[in-house]
């Protein structure tokens, strides 16, 4: 059983091709960082495994069940979670409300319309947890929009493991940090458990290779490398995309 | 005290203060006035579950109060009773919610606008030349207000009593609404639809029920209406009545629940209260005669005052009267703080600040 297959993913944008014959298989439990420069079609791919985007052709397996036509929603409750590398929150409302909209999504509770959302213990209770995985726990009921852009970024992050995902998806989770909170979220990644099957994307290579098992080089929407961690750091081709020689 | 219990007392202390105030009054005309304020407060609660809850500003809301109002009127001039024509009225309300929902939610933003304004307009047309429902242009009179456990409705503080306690109804519904997990998933797809998305929620469906939710609100107002004016005639769905409660949301503060009940009381007070003002134009001085002629100029034109108005909300309160009340509040008792602690500071140096 693979945890996510992509089958001959295909995606233009009027006759800009974005993702040409992309085929991608990610075992249960595996850490697969996505590499490219800008413009490879990192996000975009992303973007079409959690079905924010249709793709013109290919398909999605999701442990070994076609998902390529199904709404994101429904990914979701099958176990998909994904971050986004620009910060997509809830900036009028506090962390905790973030973070209990997470759990929420995957809740029946969601369509009642006469409880008091303030009075779901057992909701807060997890919601307060997920940022305490993150360390955020102390600022919970602090609005959004004055937090930094450090601590939203693990907003992000403990919204998609509030959902206790099956397969993750990291969309630069490094982006725009600071050192110090890079090594952060490099510890709080590296803690997500085994059971999890993370797929990250990566701008910087150095940043995240440490947490990878696998590398994939995106360049112009085509896989160019695939391969460990070694392999794909000697590869001529890598230095090619990556210094242009 | 604690905020909370603040907050408690008043609640009580306003509810106490609505059931009084016909008896305060004591004429007619203006209990009826009161009476107008409770049920387009009904109204613009409704609009602001998708204005201010949904992020979607319906532009053809008339056409759902007005749909609702209409099937009253009919069946009750067809011969049926009271009850049969309200439920009928709320079934109808209902169902053409649900056509606005299934076609405008295509869309969101600007384009969401321009379709319940046109099918807002398509309600106001139906209304205007399917004669043989409607009666077209003449409207059609209701010849008689329901009598619930016996009880006529036919004084205005008797009208006034039965729509407060709709209208309490109303506000207590909405209030337990917003703060449920419904309505938090309704405000997160008005600000991150995409994200909603990605977290599981069915955006569509979400915004559906609350268009839904919406649509009895407006309904409720309309059947209201009907029993007030004993009359309906096209004007109620144009487009200029569907503006007029948006108008009272956006002033009031959308996204509120004080907000469209201040809105109301104010759009209702200016329309009705303040046109019919004048100043006798007497006075031994020409300033204060000059002063008492433009006011009555502007009581008279009441539409134009009501637009200065608006103009000065959006200038100094955007965000609308209730919320920019708070916030200006806020910032005085800030300012004091401040200054106190200034002076304060001040005494101990010896220097002035």
């Amino acid at each position: 059983m693979t945890a996510l297959a992509v089958k001959g993913l295909n995606k233009s944008f009027g006759g800009l091709r974005v993702t040409t014959n992309v085929n991608l298989v990610v075992e249960p439990g595996e850490r697969r960082l996505i590499i490219g420069p800008n413009g490879a079609g990192k996000t975009t791919l992303f973007n079409l495994i959690t079905g924010e985007l249709a793709p013109d052709g290919g398909a999605v397996l999701l442990f070994d069940r076609d998902i390529t036509r199904l709404p994101s929603r429904n990914r979701a409750h099958l176990g998909m979670a994904r971050t986004y590398q620009i910060i997509t929150l809830f900036p009028r409302d506090t962390i905790l409300r973030n973070a209990t909209l997470a759990l929420l999504g995957l809740s029946p509770l969601r369509w009642n319309p006469w409880l008091a959302l303030h009075r779901q213990q057992d909701l807060l209770t997890q919601a307060r947890a997920a940022l305490g995985r993150v360390g955020l726990e102390h600022m919970a009921d602090r609005p959004l929009a004055e937090t930094s852009y450090g601590e939203k970024r693990r907003v992000e992050i403990a919204m998609a493991l509030a959902q206790k995902p099956r397969v993750l998806l990291l969309d630069e989770p490094f982006a725009g940090l600071s050192i110090d909170e890079r090594r952060d979220v490099r510890e709080l990644l590296k803690a997500i458990p085994r059971d999890v099957t993370v797929v990250m994307i990566e701008h910087d290579m150095d940043t995240a290779l440490d947490l990878a098992d696998r590398i994939t080089l995106l360049h112009f929407g085509e896989v160019i490398v695939e391969g460990t961690r070694a392999e794909v750091v000697a590869d001529p081709r890598t230095r090619e995309v990556y210094l242009g020689e | 005290m604690s905020p909370v219990s603040t907050r408690h007392v008043a609640i009580v202390v306003a509810i106490i203060a609505l059931i009084v105030v016909p008896y305060a009054i004591n004429q007619p005309y203006y209990v009826n006035i009161a009476s107008q304020i409770l049920l387009y407060a009904v109204f613009a609660l409704g609009l602001n579950i998708l204005v201010g809850y949904a992020g979607l500003v319906s532009l053809g809301h008339a056409g759902l109060s007005g749909a609702a109002a209409y099937s009253v009127a009919y069946l009750l001039a067809a011969g049926h009773g009271h009850v049969v024509a309200i439920v009928g009225g709320l079934t109808a309300g209902l169902v053409v919610t649900a056509g606005f929902a299934a076609l405008a939610l295509r869309a969101t933003g600007i384009s969401f606008i321009m379709i319940t304004l046109a099918l807002g307009e398509i309600t106001w047309g139906l209304a205007y030349r399917w004669i043989s429902i409607t009666n077209g242009d003449n409207g059609i009179s209701v010849s008689s207000r329901p009598a619930p456990f016996g009880l006529s409705l036919d004084s205005a503080n008797a009208f006034y009593d039965a729509t407060l306690i709709v209208f309490l109804l109303a506000v207590a519904v909405c209030a337990i609404f917003v703060r449920s997990p419904f309505g938090a998933a309704l405000t997160g797809t008005r600000d991150q639809p995409r994200r909603m998305n990605a977290l599981g929620f069915h955006v569509w469906m979400i915004r559906f029920w609350a268009f839904m939710f919406s649509g009895l609100l407006s309904s409720v107002s309309g059947i209201l209406f009907i029993y007030y004016y004993e009359f309906i005639s096209p004007p109620a769905l144009a487009l200029t009545s569907s503006a007029e409660v948006l108008l009272m949301v956006i002033s009031g503060g959308a996204g509120t629940l004080l907000g469209p009940i201040v809105g109301a009381s104010l759009v209702v007070i200016i329309k009705l209260v303040v046109s019919g003002l004048r100043f006798t134009v007497l006075s031994q001085s020409d300033f204060v005669n000059i002063m008492k002629f433009i006011l009555n100029g502007l009581f008279q034109h009441w539409n134009f005052l009501l637009g200065a108005i608006f103009v000065l909300i959006v200038v100094f309160m955007p965000e609308g009267l209730v919320p920019g009340t708070v916030r200006l509040t806020r910032a005085a008792w800030r300012e004091a703080e401040r200054r106190n602690l200034l002076a304060w500071a001040a005494t101990f140096t010896g220097q002035k600040s």
